[in-house]
């Protein structure tokens, strides 16, 4: 089956730091076999020449946090034949979702000089919620082998393979011991999806669930463990509260931590 | 000449010539080191690299490495990962397809690798190499297993102590090694004198042994090591009582406690991947960008995720309690009638690697009373 054709690219950046998209910059010698079969046609971050939509591929990164972003969200999907967004803050809103457990009147009073010339919602929230989303690619930032998955995928016309199971498969498939087990750190992993490649257990550290929630997360229940392990109320707050604070799993984990209430 | 069943002495001292010989024979060893903060398997150079001194802890959901109050060799269990490892890796490839003018042809992965030599095998884990034997063998055999099973050398070593999470003698597998082993080892730890009964299991090992012309072992230590594995036998950290668990298993699919226990279960696969029995997998294609070539690779996977019953769009076992009973009903029922054994030997790794220390020793008493209550043989120790 030879390529005929070279889907079209964009790449589009709403509130966001640009992870994600260096992800694919990031991508270097696949990045060069890419352009044979696909066309970069818009994406800022690499260059300045654009072109005209529509797109075969849209990928977006970044969160909603603006009206006007609302309305531009619509004019992406309008031009693109798949819109795949990447990263947490496309996905989850990102950690700027903190900003929906805070009153954002009172953040911009305290933090700019002149808060007229800031306008902006209340809440960041993911694509998902303004616009359908074909595919969504996890993490802060995204794994690129993940990323050239999918877009490996895209010009194949199969599934991407991208498992949602557990971050634990992972550090047991490469070997990792158990942080959780054999050193009691506190650790989401087993609520967490795996596509990292289990990196920070492999360094000794909990993992702190940047792929959001599993398939199936059972939040609390590791909610009850953390306690056990030693994690205030309060940490069992905060450690929701990253980049993937807006997922309704970890939300809902954190909302029960702070209506738990009393002493932290 | 040295034949199945001679016992020797081997000194501590002579566990390098041990080495020695197994280096020189060509064999990669492989064996417990302290690795992160657990007893990991992995290569060793020199018997240096043995975990002397080390114990390791074991309960429910916990795993804490200790020292000993002497320098024993092997004087813990066994640990997170087990020789599945090597046998059935996490990861394969199992074949390339290159594209072609015509086509595309095939080319499949060598099954040649290194030869191991497993040294600190337990009963159980011999065990558990006897009940994989029976998945990767029979008319669906798979060549890459074989060929690195037949190859291996299997040097066991006696469990001087039970682990806490240990149940061999409840599922008949342990804690003395009997068969399935080309050379074993107890360690005897009296005051100064650190020396191994070591008994040949094999042809190879007995041509091992004789390269090592060690004294043959007197009564008494024959006598001590089997005192010893009497009392690690009576010493189990867990029990479980098997002559019902085909019928109950099978007879509990409606059971009101398998609800009860997917409160608990994060599904998060732990139990699988660190049991020495689980079996599954699944494959993926990762071709190249440019489409002209695709590996197809296996790696490890389990029945705990929703990818495992995906049918279509969706999944079989939905819930968490269908995964967890399908878990705990294949490994000590189904498998039965499968492969004409039980598929747990009583290692205790899904008890002591499951983060929420779930503990199927604890869980089945209260399938068989019906009742809710967590009494039940299962903890021996408090
Ligand atoms: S089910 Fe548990 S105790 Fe049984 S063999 Fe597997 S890991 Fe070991
Ligand atoms: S289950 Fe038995 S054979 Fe296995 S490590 Fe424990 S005591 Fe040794
Ligand atoms: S039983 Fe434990 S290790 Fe197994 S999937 Fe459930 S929580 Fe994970």
């Amino acid at each position: 089956m030879a390529r005929k054709t070279r889907p079209r690219i964009a790449v589009w950046k709403f509130a966001s730091c640009d992870g994600c998209q260096l992800s694919l910059l990031d991508c270097e010698e696949e990045l060069l076999t890419l352009t044979e079969f696909v066309e970069i046609a818009n994406f800022r971050e690499a260059t300045s020449t654009v072109l005209e939509g529509p797109y075969d591929i849209s990928l977006v990164e970044g969160s909603v946090t603006t009206l006007e972003d609302a309305r531009r969200i619509q004019e992406v999907r309008a031009q693109s034949r798949l819109l795949v967004t990447i990263g947490a803050c496309a996905t989850a809103g990102g950690i700027q979702a903190l900003r929906n457990f805070g009153n954002v009147e009172e953040f911009r009073r305290a933090v700019y000089a002149r808060p007229e010339y800031i306008s902006t919602l209340s809440t960041s929230t993911p694509i998902a919620d303004h616009v359908p989303v074909d595919l969504e690619l996890r993490g802060c930032p995204i794994n690129k082998r993940q990323l050239l998955e999918v877009l490996s995928a895209l010009l194949d016309g199969r599934a991407p393979n991208l498992p949602t199971e557990s971050v634990c498969a992972e550090c047991k498939r490469r070997g990792n011991v158990c942080v959780m087990v054999a050193r009691g750190t506190p650790c989401l992993g087993p609520v967490t999806q795996s596509g990292c490649g289990a990196i920070c257990p492999a360094y000794d550290r909990g993992c702190y669930g940047c792929f959001g929630p599993t398939e199936t997360p059972n939040l609390p229940s590791l909610v009850a463990r953390l306690g056990e392990l030693g994690m205030d109320r309060g940490q069992r707050l905060r450690v929701f509260r990253t980049y993937n604070a807006g997922s309704p799993p970890f939300r809902a984990a954190s909302e029960a931590a702070h209506e738990a209430g009393g002493a932290p | 000449m040295s034949a199945e069943g001679d016992r020797y002495v081997l000194s501590r001292k002579d566990v390098s010539r041990l080495l020695e010989q197994l280096h020189q024979r060509g064999y990669t060893v492989l064996a417990p080191r302290v690795h992160e903060a657990a007893l990991v398997y992995g290569e060793i150079r020199s018997v240096e690299e043995l975990p002397s001194g080390w114990t390791d802890r074991q309960e429910g959901g916990t795993y804490r490495l200790e020292r000993r109050s002497d320098d024993a060799l092997f004087g813990y269990n066994v640990g997170p990962d087990s020789w599945k490892k090597y046998l059935f890796p996490a990861h394969e490839k199992l074949w390339t397809a290159r594209r072609t003018a015509e086509g595309f042809e095939v080319e499949e992965s060598r099954k040649t690798g290194p030869r191991y030599a497993f040294l600190g095998v337990r009963a159980c884990e011999i065990a558990a190499m006897h009940i994989q034997d029976r998945v990767f063998g029979g008319p669906y055999a798979d060549p890459g297993y074989q060929a690195r099973r037949t190859g291996a050398l299997i040097i066991a070593v006696q469990c001087g102590q039970a682990g806490n999470t240990c149940f061999c003698v409840s599922m008949k597998t342990g804690p003395r090694v009997t068969q399935g082993f080309d050379l074993s080892l107890t360690e005897l730890l009296d005051g100064n004198d650190h020396r191994f009964l070591l008994e040949v299991g094999s042809e190879r090992g007995a041509e091992i042994a004789e390269s090592l012309h060690l004294p043959v072992a007197p009564p008494k230590d024959v006598r001590a090591a089997g005192e010893l594995l009497d009392r690690t036998a009576a010493a189990m950290g867990r029990t479980l009582r098997t002559d019902d668990l085909h019928e109950l298993l099978l007879g509990s699919p409606e059971h009101p406690h398998w609800e009860e226990i997917a409160q608990r279960c994060l599904s998060c696969t732990n139990c699988t991947l660190a049991c020495p029995t689980c079996f599954c997998s699944t494959t993926e294609e990762v071709p190249e960008l440019d489409g002209t070539k695709v590996e197809r690779w296996r790696r490890w996977d389990s029945c705990f995720t929703l990818g495992f019953t995906q049918l279509g769009k969706s999944s079989v076992r939905r819930s968490g309690a269908s995964r967890y009973r399908q878990w705990l009903t294949h490994k000590l029922a189904s498998w039965q009638d499968q492969f004409g054994s039980s598929g747990c030997v009583g290692c205790g790794r899904c008890i002591t690697w499951c983060p929420v220390g779930i503990d199927l020793t604890v869980e089945v008493p209260v399938l068989r009373t019906g009742a809710r209550s967590k009494s039940s043989e299962g903890t021996a120790k408090p």
